[in-house]
């Protein structure tokens, strides 16, 4: 079988808010790119947020414009469900081996929407963290780009898939085949992104005892428009569902040598602009926030000052020792290192701000050499790989995209030869 | 030329197009127009075979334009590709027609109608654009020889481009150079570094590609990216340069320190962190003192109301490292470092940790009561400690951890810190100018870069950290915002990076971000102008320049082509090739306004106009959930609601439309709008708006402007349903009949 062989100047790996800017940067300044991603849909991460702090402005109005920039530009190639399998070479003459999944969905099957309603098989959707189900066939979120539905099989014994073929031979195709490409590129940009730190880890915090204890991305989840609750979530169990006391559990599983031994840096302003959701659907809950140290870098100091006056609003310095359920709640217990001395205190829901864990996974089989002890891209050094966003540091969006401009720099570099 | 263009128009009849209108009694309605000269329903429209029929049509029938009702322009874009002298108009029968409205009802199908004529009006008008290719000079100016305008110099070569690097101190370095040793930037993050300056400073110099200008300030800056010239007053002499774009690395100040007397400035033995890490470098610490008791101070003047808001985001990081500088010289002495919070994000917690493990170390949560001197000894009192007690320390040796002020935020001459400009009329978010002394543009919205808060001459600080105001100009490093040296060398590569971008692109003709790849340009009628100046004055990107009578100066290279100064100009001579108010308005005239005498009934119709990056979109969102809402409606997309000229308005209520409204992006201070403050000048023109329709004896209720994000699509519906039931309580437009 003949190789297809793809030459380009740049392949981005990783369409979140990292690989879409790099891969635009780089084809506004005229070089090709290949840009490919794992999950049926481009955007990452971002697209699993309600909004972003410090303007509490929603993320898909920056990426309708990124997402309008791609569409119109001949010089990027774009893959989704596209993985590497294997890269060889280096800086200025790479190849990488990429595999394309099949979604296993006809692409002009004109009446998908009815065939996912008389689907009668349901998974659980990742893209919610599990919070809510989809059914089988199913496209990520309501705005996903490309406008792509994918067959679940993983979720689905021989039997149903046999029925499901059967029963809607105008939209499945389960002969499709994963197919392999080879790019030839100049330079590799790195942006797989980060993982949410794995909560069942933290144990002495309850999550997954307690169904009221969450992670701050499942909240993203609970109040995003797109989300399982349309942006109403409804919380069970105490009070009719109206939420009197939550608690923000900073540092969970960061700046702690048994988990991350880093900062995940985003996490306070994160914990702060969710307080925002909760206080917006619920006028008379109070926010109880646990913490080492707020770290509010820069102008984000007045988001901080601006939403901590809120009189609802509690700072309490102190880690979190553990998470308790009885009858009427949750309770959590810190040290206050303010007062010295062991609090509790009842809450009807307890968020976990979970950290940033690089997804370099890949990386880790492939090129072990380039990853930090913490797993992050290193970029003190000259690996050959050029990487950006989370996957070389914690950091929030506008760190991210201002890296994800510089990265573009340095790929040009290798490309006109330099270092 | 442009009037009556050969059209081939195509519905699709699939995706429920077909069931909710009758797609052939459609095409038999769009047959009649003259200049249609093919006209087909397919039911795989939106497939390679479906736009392979269209481009042998173009060929066969010598069509000079093609009309597509069929999905949102959103999907199916890489089938509907085209030669680009072809003009184009896709009309969203599937989103804002068959999916969002009854179906086979009387209105739906004169909504599609509706749509399908507006698509031919709008080709009717539209000229593809041929791009403004002018000579240009392909050097990079960098402002700043710090570590930020050397690295955004490096990378600009290796690139390929030619460099002038700036520097106004007879060295370069910037306070770069100043360092005595770096905070550890590499696994295990826990030792000191050499500052590696030098060796930085030698690179730039022996780069071929370099021009290095010390002792060197700019007196002006004219003209625009691509031909920006440039008088400089360099070591005495006035000489003048040409350049491409711009990357204003120009850095920071530290905090005025004798503002801090609170905190012991002033007083023997108290230095800022500054003043520290200098001696230091010059080793002229003095080693002969004892020295056993030294408190840093962090945040001094930083997160403070009183002095500098925010966070200087590296104070914390040096300090660290500062104790480490004392403990190498004063093994035995006790360090104190009182914080508020100490910041050490990412991997610089392990830093913090190394140093927190340090015998004699003390790092305390606290704030500063007060600094004295007692019996010759410094004494500082600190409250609120973590123990609950006040603590009195006497120090050897106090250091105010001092924060960073932008060089933009200082008026270079301590006069006027606010734009001489006339008054503004209206209040433009973010819009603050410093004489700052640093570019000197001889722009007509004033001499820099526009600011935002504090000082630092940001934009979309989300999203787009290189949108900039000015085009072709980047700020870059600390001016930006408090940043250490690892991210100011990854600053400079963003800012180069997209100054040889915009060179790359105005040598093309083509716009930069948002309206990347847009080759249209704003042409100026001038014999009409009236000098009112409302453009020179509204454009956010300081495009025009005015002559003495206030004729404006456009500089093409400066647009980004959000047609703001279309929509404010009252005589309407500002057009674009592909966007003009004559397009807009043939759009609105081809609408067909039901009557009682034509008709037998006369249902309401609404103009709507909306801002094509926010509100449009979330139109399809709307679709994609089959919500339905009124068929009174007719929208037409904006490039920004800036745009908006207010004879669109006045035209169509003469014409019988009963009312209009309209969607922007969210503005104020927290702006969402793409093009800084298009929607918000939109709103101020409403008052204009409300006089019209006095003028016209009209309800004031009949136009309505709505602030709408992406992700409020949920409203849209309820929004028309309610202003179209307002709109039938008020009653029909009484211009309607005549």
């Amino acid at each position: 079988m003949n190789k297809e062989v793809l030459n380009t100047d740049i392949l981005v790996v990783g369409a979140g808010i990292a690989g879409i800017s790099t891969a635009l940067e780089a084809a506004e300044t005229g070089f090709n790119v290949i840009l490919i991603e794992q999950s049926p849909f481009i955007g990452g991460r971002v697209t699993q947020l309600n909004q972003y702090f410090p303007k509490l402005c929603p993320p898909s109005c920056g990426l309708e414009i990124n997402i309008k920039r791609l569409r119109e530009n001949p010089l990027i190639k774009l893959y989704t469900l596209a993985e590497v399998k294997d890269i060889t070479g280096q800086k200025g003459d790479f190849e990488v081996k990429i595999a394309i999944k099949p979604t296993y969905i006809k692409d002009n099957c004109q009446n998908i929407d009815e065939i996912i309603e008389k689907c009668p098989y349901e998974r659980k959707n990742d893209f919610d963290f599990g919070l809510s189900n989809t059914k089988v066939i199913y496209k990520a979120h309501n705005n996903a780009y490309p406008d792509k539905y994918v067959l679940d099989r993983s979720s689905l014994t021989e039997e149903q898939l046999k029925f499901l073929s059967e029963a809607f031979p105008e939209a499945i195709d389960i002969n499709q085949k994963e197919r392999e490409i080879y790019v030839k590129a100049g330079s590799i940009i790195w942006a797989s992104g980060w993982q949410p730190y794995d909560a069942k880890k933290l144990d002495n915090l309850g999550y997954g005892k307690f169904p009221n204890v969450l992670t701050n991305m499942e909240l993203e989840r609970l109040f995003a428009s797109n989300g399982p609750y349309g942006g109403q979530p409804k919380f069970n169990g105490f009070n009719n569902g109206i939420l009197k006391s939550v608690a923000f559990v900073q540092c969970a599983g960061s700046r702690d040598e048994n988990h991350l031994e880093y900062c995940s840096s985003v996490c306070c302003l994160a914990s702060i602009k969710q307080s925002q959701y909760i206080r917006q659907l619920y006028q008379d809950c109070e926010i109880h926030i646990y913490y080492i140290d707020i770290r509010t870098p820069g102008v984000f100091e007045e988001f901080y000052n601006t939403y901590t006056q809120d009189e609802k609003i509690y700072i309490h310095r102190g880690k979190v020792a553990k998470v308790i359920g009885n009858n009427n709640g949750l309770i959590v217990e810190a040290e206050d290192t303010l007062s010295g001395k062991l609090v509790q205190r009842a809450h009807d829901l307890v968020v976990l701000a979970v950290g940033m864990q690089p997804d370099t996974q890949k990386l880790k089989l492939l090129m072990p050499e380039v990853l930090d002890k913490n797993g992050f891209v290193r970029t003190d050094i000259d690996t050959g790989i050029i990487a950006c966003g989370v996957c070389t540091r914690p950091k929030d969006v506008a760190s991210t995209v201002q890296e994800s401009t510089g990265a573009v720099m340095r790929a040009i570099h290798y490309i006109k030869g330099g270092n | 030329m442009a009037e009556n263009k050969r059209l081939g128009v195509y519905i699709c009849s699939a995706y429920g197009i077909g069931e909710a209108i009758d797609c052939e009694k459609l095409a038999e309605d769009l047959k009649k127009i003259e200049n249609v000269v093919i006209c087909k329903v397919r039911k795989d429209l939106c497939t390679e075979s479906g736009a392979d029929e269209i481009r042998q049509d173009i060929i066969e029938h010598n069509l000079e334009g093609i009309v597509i009702g069929a999905s949102s322009p959103r999907f199916h874009t890489e089938i509907f590709k085209f030669d680009p002298k072809i003009a184009v108009d896709r009309v969203s029968l599937r989103e804002q027609v068959a999916w969002t409205h009854e179906p086979k009802h009387k209105e739906t199908q004169r909504l599609a109608l509706d749509y399908m004529m507006m698509g031919i009006a709008k080709l009717n008008t539209f000229e593809p654009p041929e791009p403004m290719i002018l000579d240009i000079n392909e050097t990079v100016m960098v402002i700043g020889g710090g570590v930020t305008g050397m690295n955004a110099a490096l990378a600009t070569t290796k690139a390929g481009f030619n460099v002038i690097l700036v520097e106004k101190e007879a060295e370069l370095g910037g306070f770069y150079r100043k360092l005595y040793r770096l905070t550890p930037t590499k696994e295990p993050f826990n030792e000191l570094m050499i500052n590696p300056c030098e060796a930085l400073i030698e690179e730039v110099k022996s780069d071929p590609k370099i021009e290095i200008l010390t002792n060197t300030k700019i007196i002006s800056t004219s003209g625009q990216p691509g031909m920006f010239d440039v008088i400089a007053k360099s070591n005495g002499e006035e000489i003048r340069f040409q350049v491409g774009t711009i990357v204003q690395a120009t850095g920071w100040i530290p905090y005025d320190a004798t503002k801090l007397s609170h905190l012991g400035y002033g007083l023997d033995n108290v230095l800022t962190n500054i003043e520290l890490e200098e001696q230091f470098k010059k080793n002229t610490f003095e080693t002969d003192k004892v020295i056993e008791n030294v408190v840093f101070i962090q945040c001094a003047g930083s997160r403070d109301q009183n002095h500098l808001p925010y966070c200087s985001s590296v104070c914390c990081m040096t300090s660290l490292k500062q104790a480490l500088y004392i403990r190498e010289k004063y093994p035995h002495s006790k360090i104190y470092i009182i914080y508020k919070d100490i910041r050490t994000p990412g991997p610089y917690e392990m830093f913090y940790k190394r140093v927190q493990s340090e015998d004699n170390i003390f790092l305390t949560k606290g704030e500063i009561k007060f600094v004295q001197k007692v019996n010759g000894h410094l004494n500082v009192t600190v409250g609120s400690t973590l123990l609950g007690d006040e603590i009195s320390i006497d120090a050897d040796l106090l250091v105010l951890a001092t924060g960073m002020v932008p060089t933009t935020a200082v008026e270079e001459n301590g006069n006027k810190s606010e734009s001489e400009g006339e008054p503004q009329e209206i209040p433009l978010s973010g819009n603050r100018i410093i004489h700052s002394n640093i570019l000197n543009l001889t722009y007509r919205q004033g001499p820099e870069l526009p600011l935002l808060k504090y000082g630092f001459p940001d934009s979309h600080y989300i999203c787009f950290p290189y949108e900039t105001r000015r085009t072709g100009i980047y700020a870059a490093g600390t001016v930006r915002a408090p940043m250490d040296s690892v991210s100011a060398k990854s600053d400079a590569y963003g800012a180069a990076l997209k100054a040889i971008q915009a060179l790359v692109n105005i040598k093309k003709g083509t716009a930069l971000h948002p309206r990347s790849g847009d080759m249209s340009f704003p042409d100026f009628f001038l014999q009409r102008c009236t000098q009112c100046k409302r453009c020179t004055e509204e454009c956010p990107f300081g495009t025009l320049d005015e002559d003495d009578k206030g004729t404006p100066k456009p500089n093409p290279n400066r647009c980004r082509r959000c047609a703001i100064c279309m929509g404010a100009c009252p005589e309407r001579i500002i057009s674009f090739k592909n966007y003009s108010v004559r397009m807009i308005s043939e759009m609105i005239k081809s609408i067909y306004i039901p009557t009682e005498e034509e008709d037998g009934e006369a249902p309401p119709r609404i103009l709507c106009f909306m801002c094509e990056n926010d509100a449009y979109p979330s139109l399809d969102i709307v679709a994609a959930k089959k919500i339905k809402y009124t068929p009174y409606v007719r929208i037409i997309p904006l490039r920004c609601l800036g745009s908006t000229s207010i004879s669109w308005i006045a035209d169509s209520l003469s014409q019988g439309f009963d009312g209009v409204i309209l969607f922007g992006c969210k503005y104020g201070d927290d702006y969402q709008c793409h093009f800084i403050r298009g929607s918000e000048i939109a709103n101020t023109r409403m008052e204009n708006v409300q006089e019209k329709l006095k003028q016209l004896a009209l309800e004031p209720e009949r136009v309505e402007l709505h602030m709408l994000s992406i992700d409020e699509y949920d409203k849209i519906p309820g929004i028309f349903n309610r202003f179209a039931e307002l709109i039938e309580k008020i009653g029909p437009n009484p211009y309607k009949e005549m």
